[in-house]
């Protein structure tokens, strides 16, 4: 006869094990639908980079070069915005409607560790959407030269930047009712996608300094200059240490914000 | 049967259905043979308030009991009661504003992981991952209850054999029936080999053959020795399932018991209705009335020679009839029909909460 374990620490399971299987899942799943993930993740991106790095650059109104500055500038974008929507939509839609994620708040894992797969695997998405956008980038472009040097400074910046969008998507996922996520997608997006400092190196606009400080406030543009800074160091840029700082601390205040706002959507 | 999940402990020969109904009074009270004497309560709730943000009162208002383990333990009240909140508070997904909960001796409030571990919930609006196949939700449960990964694919296929889906491994639970998909969250919720399996509503909107099948699942499992807390509002499905039926409203506890003696201790409430001929409605019905065992009598209807008249007795209706037949030949009156209604479930649950609607 088989005894049953009779503590609960013989019943306890591993942290690790429990988020592993948390994640495995997600990441499971964006496996199965890697086809559409990946047309999800390129479209956009793919024709801002084949307008302004192509098409307007042959037809002469675009200084050639250009492509150079935007490369960077989208690989950051697609850090953060692919995460921000692998997190924010998933999880309106989760904790109003479906439900689906219930099991996963009753995986033996603290509901924090819950929020923080979400932020995890938001930045995998985001990384993987980022990555795609080099074979494209170089497909599409014609002068993409790169400082190899710079690449694990790179893969650096994109890690940071795809966990805070990832952080952001979950503040935005427990936030919004899903009534209005398609507005605040469209008002949130939209303006990120346009003062990440990725289709303009960052310093250059000082002349628009109430644009300039806008562009402060969005931490793409802090991917996107660290970016240009260890890929592409002859176009000005912000220095590193001040993009690292502003990524590190844009995590973190995403996070606490996202994660609170996780436990309390996850508690009553 | 097939060998259920390892490290549960070994199962007694099963038990046919209705001798589980005959032992219902006993089941309870009997000493749990695999386990050490006194063994602890598998749930034990003392005293537990929950108070929402910005409610009027309180969702559960101080409730305490203990199920035993190895018990089927039912929570019985009306929509809005307290029972989901009580059993949320249980699962983890409630947070108590006072009180202790405990399951398998774990507080849940002070050790919600490891709460979780030992608990299963079958809740009560489906939530299966519709992201993944039937299969595939009970394999990533069990990944994230870390069962090791060579376990997963068989218990996956037993539990789909054991509830009946194994035709349907591979189907979307969008395209499940209702009855399905209970059945594949019950499935979901023993994957990971849980000591309490908390069910909510199991059977609402069910057809009566899926009911009667997790009716089945469910006795079977309580044979198995799972610990097992239910609610219902479905009275026929409490007397049926519980060992011990707690009745609730308004958020507290007004009777527990075994289903039989919840219905024994309704005075007055078994019934013996006769049609009467030749003799007067009102002097018969005080005669009646002062029959011994009879707690009061009424005329139901009375007209064109023939009255109808109800007595409530005290017990067993039957065990009243023969005085109250001898009483109406006394009165000089003729029996034409009689109809004896024994009280049930429902009685009690009337009596106890009303009949005003919420």
């Amino acid at each position: 006869m088989t005894t049953l374990p009779t503590t609960a620490a013989d019943r306890r399971v591993s942290t690790t094990r429990a988020f592993l299987g948390v994640l495995g899942r997600d990441v499971a799943v964006t496996g199965r639908e890697f086809g559409s993930f990946l047309s999800q993740v390129l479209v956009q991106p793919f024709f801002l980079l084949f307008v302004f790095g192509k098409v307007l650059s042959q037809l002469g109104y675009i200084a050639p070069g250009y492509a150079q500055l935007l490369l960077p500038g989208l690989l950051a974008l697609n850090a953060f915005l692919v995460a921000v929507q692998a997190v924010a939509l998933p999880l309106v839609i989760d904790f109003s409607y479906t439900k689906e994620i219930e099991d996963r708040l009753l995986a033996p894992l603290s509901t924090r560790m819950v929020a923080v797969e979400k932020i995890v695997f938001g930045a995998v998405r985001g990384m993987i959407g980022s990555l795609v956008m080099i074979p494209v980038g170089y497909l599409v472009l014609d002068q993409v030269t790169w400082h190899l040097g710079g690449l694990p400074e790179s893969a650096l910046l994109l890690v940071l930047g795809a966990l805070a969008g990832g952080a952001a998507g979950l503040v935005i996922g427990t936030a919004v009712s899903p009534r209005r996520i398609n507005i605040v997608f469209a008002v949130v997006i939209t303006p990120l996608l346009f003062t990440g400092s990725t289709q303009f190196p960052f310093l250059q606009i000082s002349s628009l300094r109430w644009f300039q400080v806008i562009c402060a406030l969005n931490p793409i543009t802090y991917v996107a200059e660290g970016l240009r800074g260890a890929l592409t160091p002859q176009i000005p840029h912000l220095p590193g240490w001040v993009c690292f700082g502003a990524l590190v601390l844009a995590c973190l205040l995403f996070g606490a914000i996202g994660i609170q706002g996780f436990v309390r959507r996850a508690l009553d | 049967m097939a060998a259920p999940v390892s490290n549960r402990r070994a199962l007694p020969p099963d038990p046919p259905v209705a001798s589980r109904h005959v032992s219902i009074e006993t089941r309870a009270a009997r000493p749990d043979r695999s386990a050490p004497q006194a063994a602890p309560p598998a749930v034990e709730v003392a005293d537990l308030v929950k108070r929402y943000p910005k409610a009027k009162g309180n969702a559960v208002d101080g409730i305490s009991f203990a199920v035993a383990p190895g018990e089927v333990f039912g929570l019985l009240g009306p929509n809005g009661a307290g029972k989901t909140t009580t059993i949320g508070v249980l699962t983890t997904r409630v947070r108590k504003t006072a009180g202790r909960a405990t399951v398998a001796g774990i507080d849940v409030a002070a050790d919600p992981v490891g709460a979780r571990a030992v608990l299963g919930v079958v809740p009560q609006r489906p939530n299966l991952d519709r992201s993944l196949d039937a299969r595939a939700n009970l394999v990533w449960h069990a990944a994230y209850h870390g069962v090791p990964r060579a376990r997963r694919g068989p218990l996956a296929d037993e539990l789909l054999e054991r509830m009946g889906l194994a035709d349907k491994a591979g189907t979307n639970p969008d395209e499940l029936s209702g009855g399905q998909a209970q059945r594949l969250i019950i499935a979901r919720g023993l994957m990971h080999d849980p000591r309490v399996l908390f069910l909510d509503e199991p059977s609402t909107g069910l057809d009566p053959q899926a009911r009667l099948f997790v009716h089945d699942r469910v006795a079977e499992l309580a044979a198995g020795g799972v610990t097992i807390v239910l609610t219902t509002h479905d009275m026929d499905e409490a007397a049926k399932l519980a060992d011990r039926v707690g009745i609730v409203d308004h958020g507290r506890l007004l009777a527990l018991d075994t289903p039989a003696a919840l219905v024994a201790g309704l005075s007055g409430s078994a019934t013996v209705d006769l049609a009467v001929t030749g003799a007067d409605a009102t002097v018969l019905r005080d005669r009646l009335a002062a029959v011994r065992g009879t707690a009061g009598a009424e005329v139901l209807e009375d007209g064109a020679g023939t009255a109808r008249l109800r007595a409530r007795v005290d017990g067993e209706a039957g065990a009243a009839l023969p005085g109250l037949l001898d009483e109406v030949a006394a009165a000089g009156g003729r029996v034409l029909d009689v109809a004896l209604g024994e009280p049930t479930l429902e009685d009690v649950f009337i009596d106890l909460t009303g009949r005003g609607l919420r």
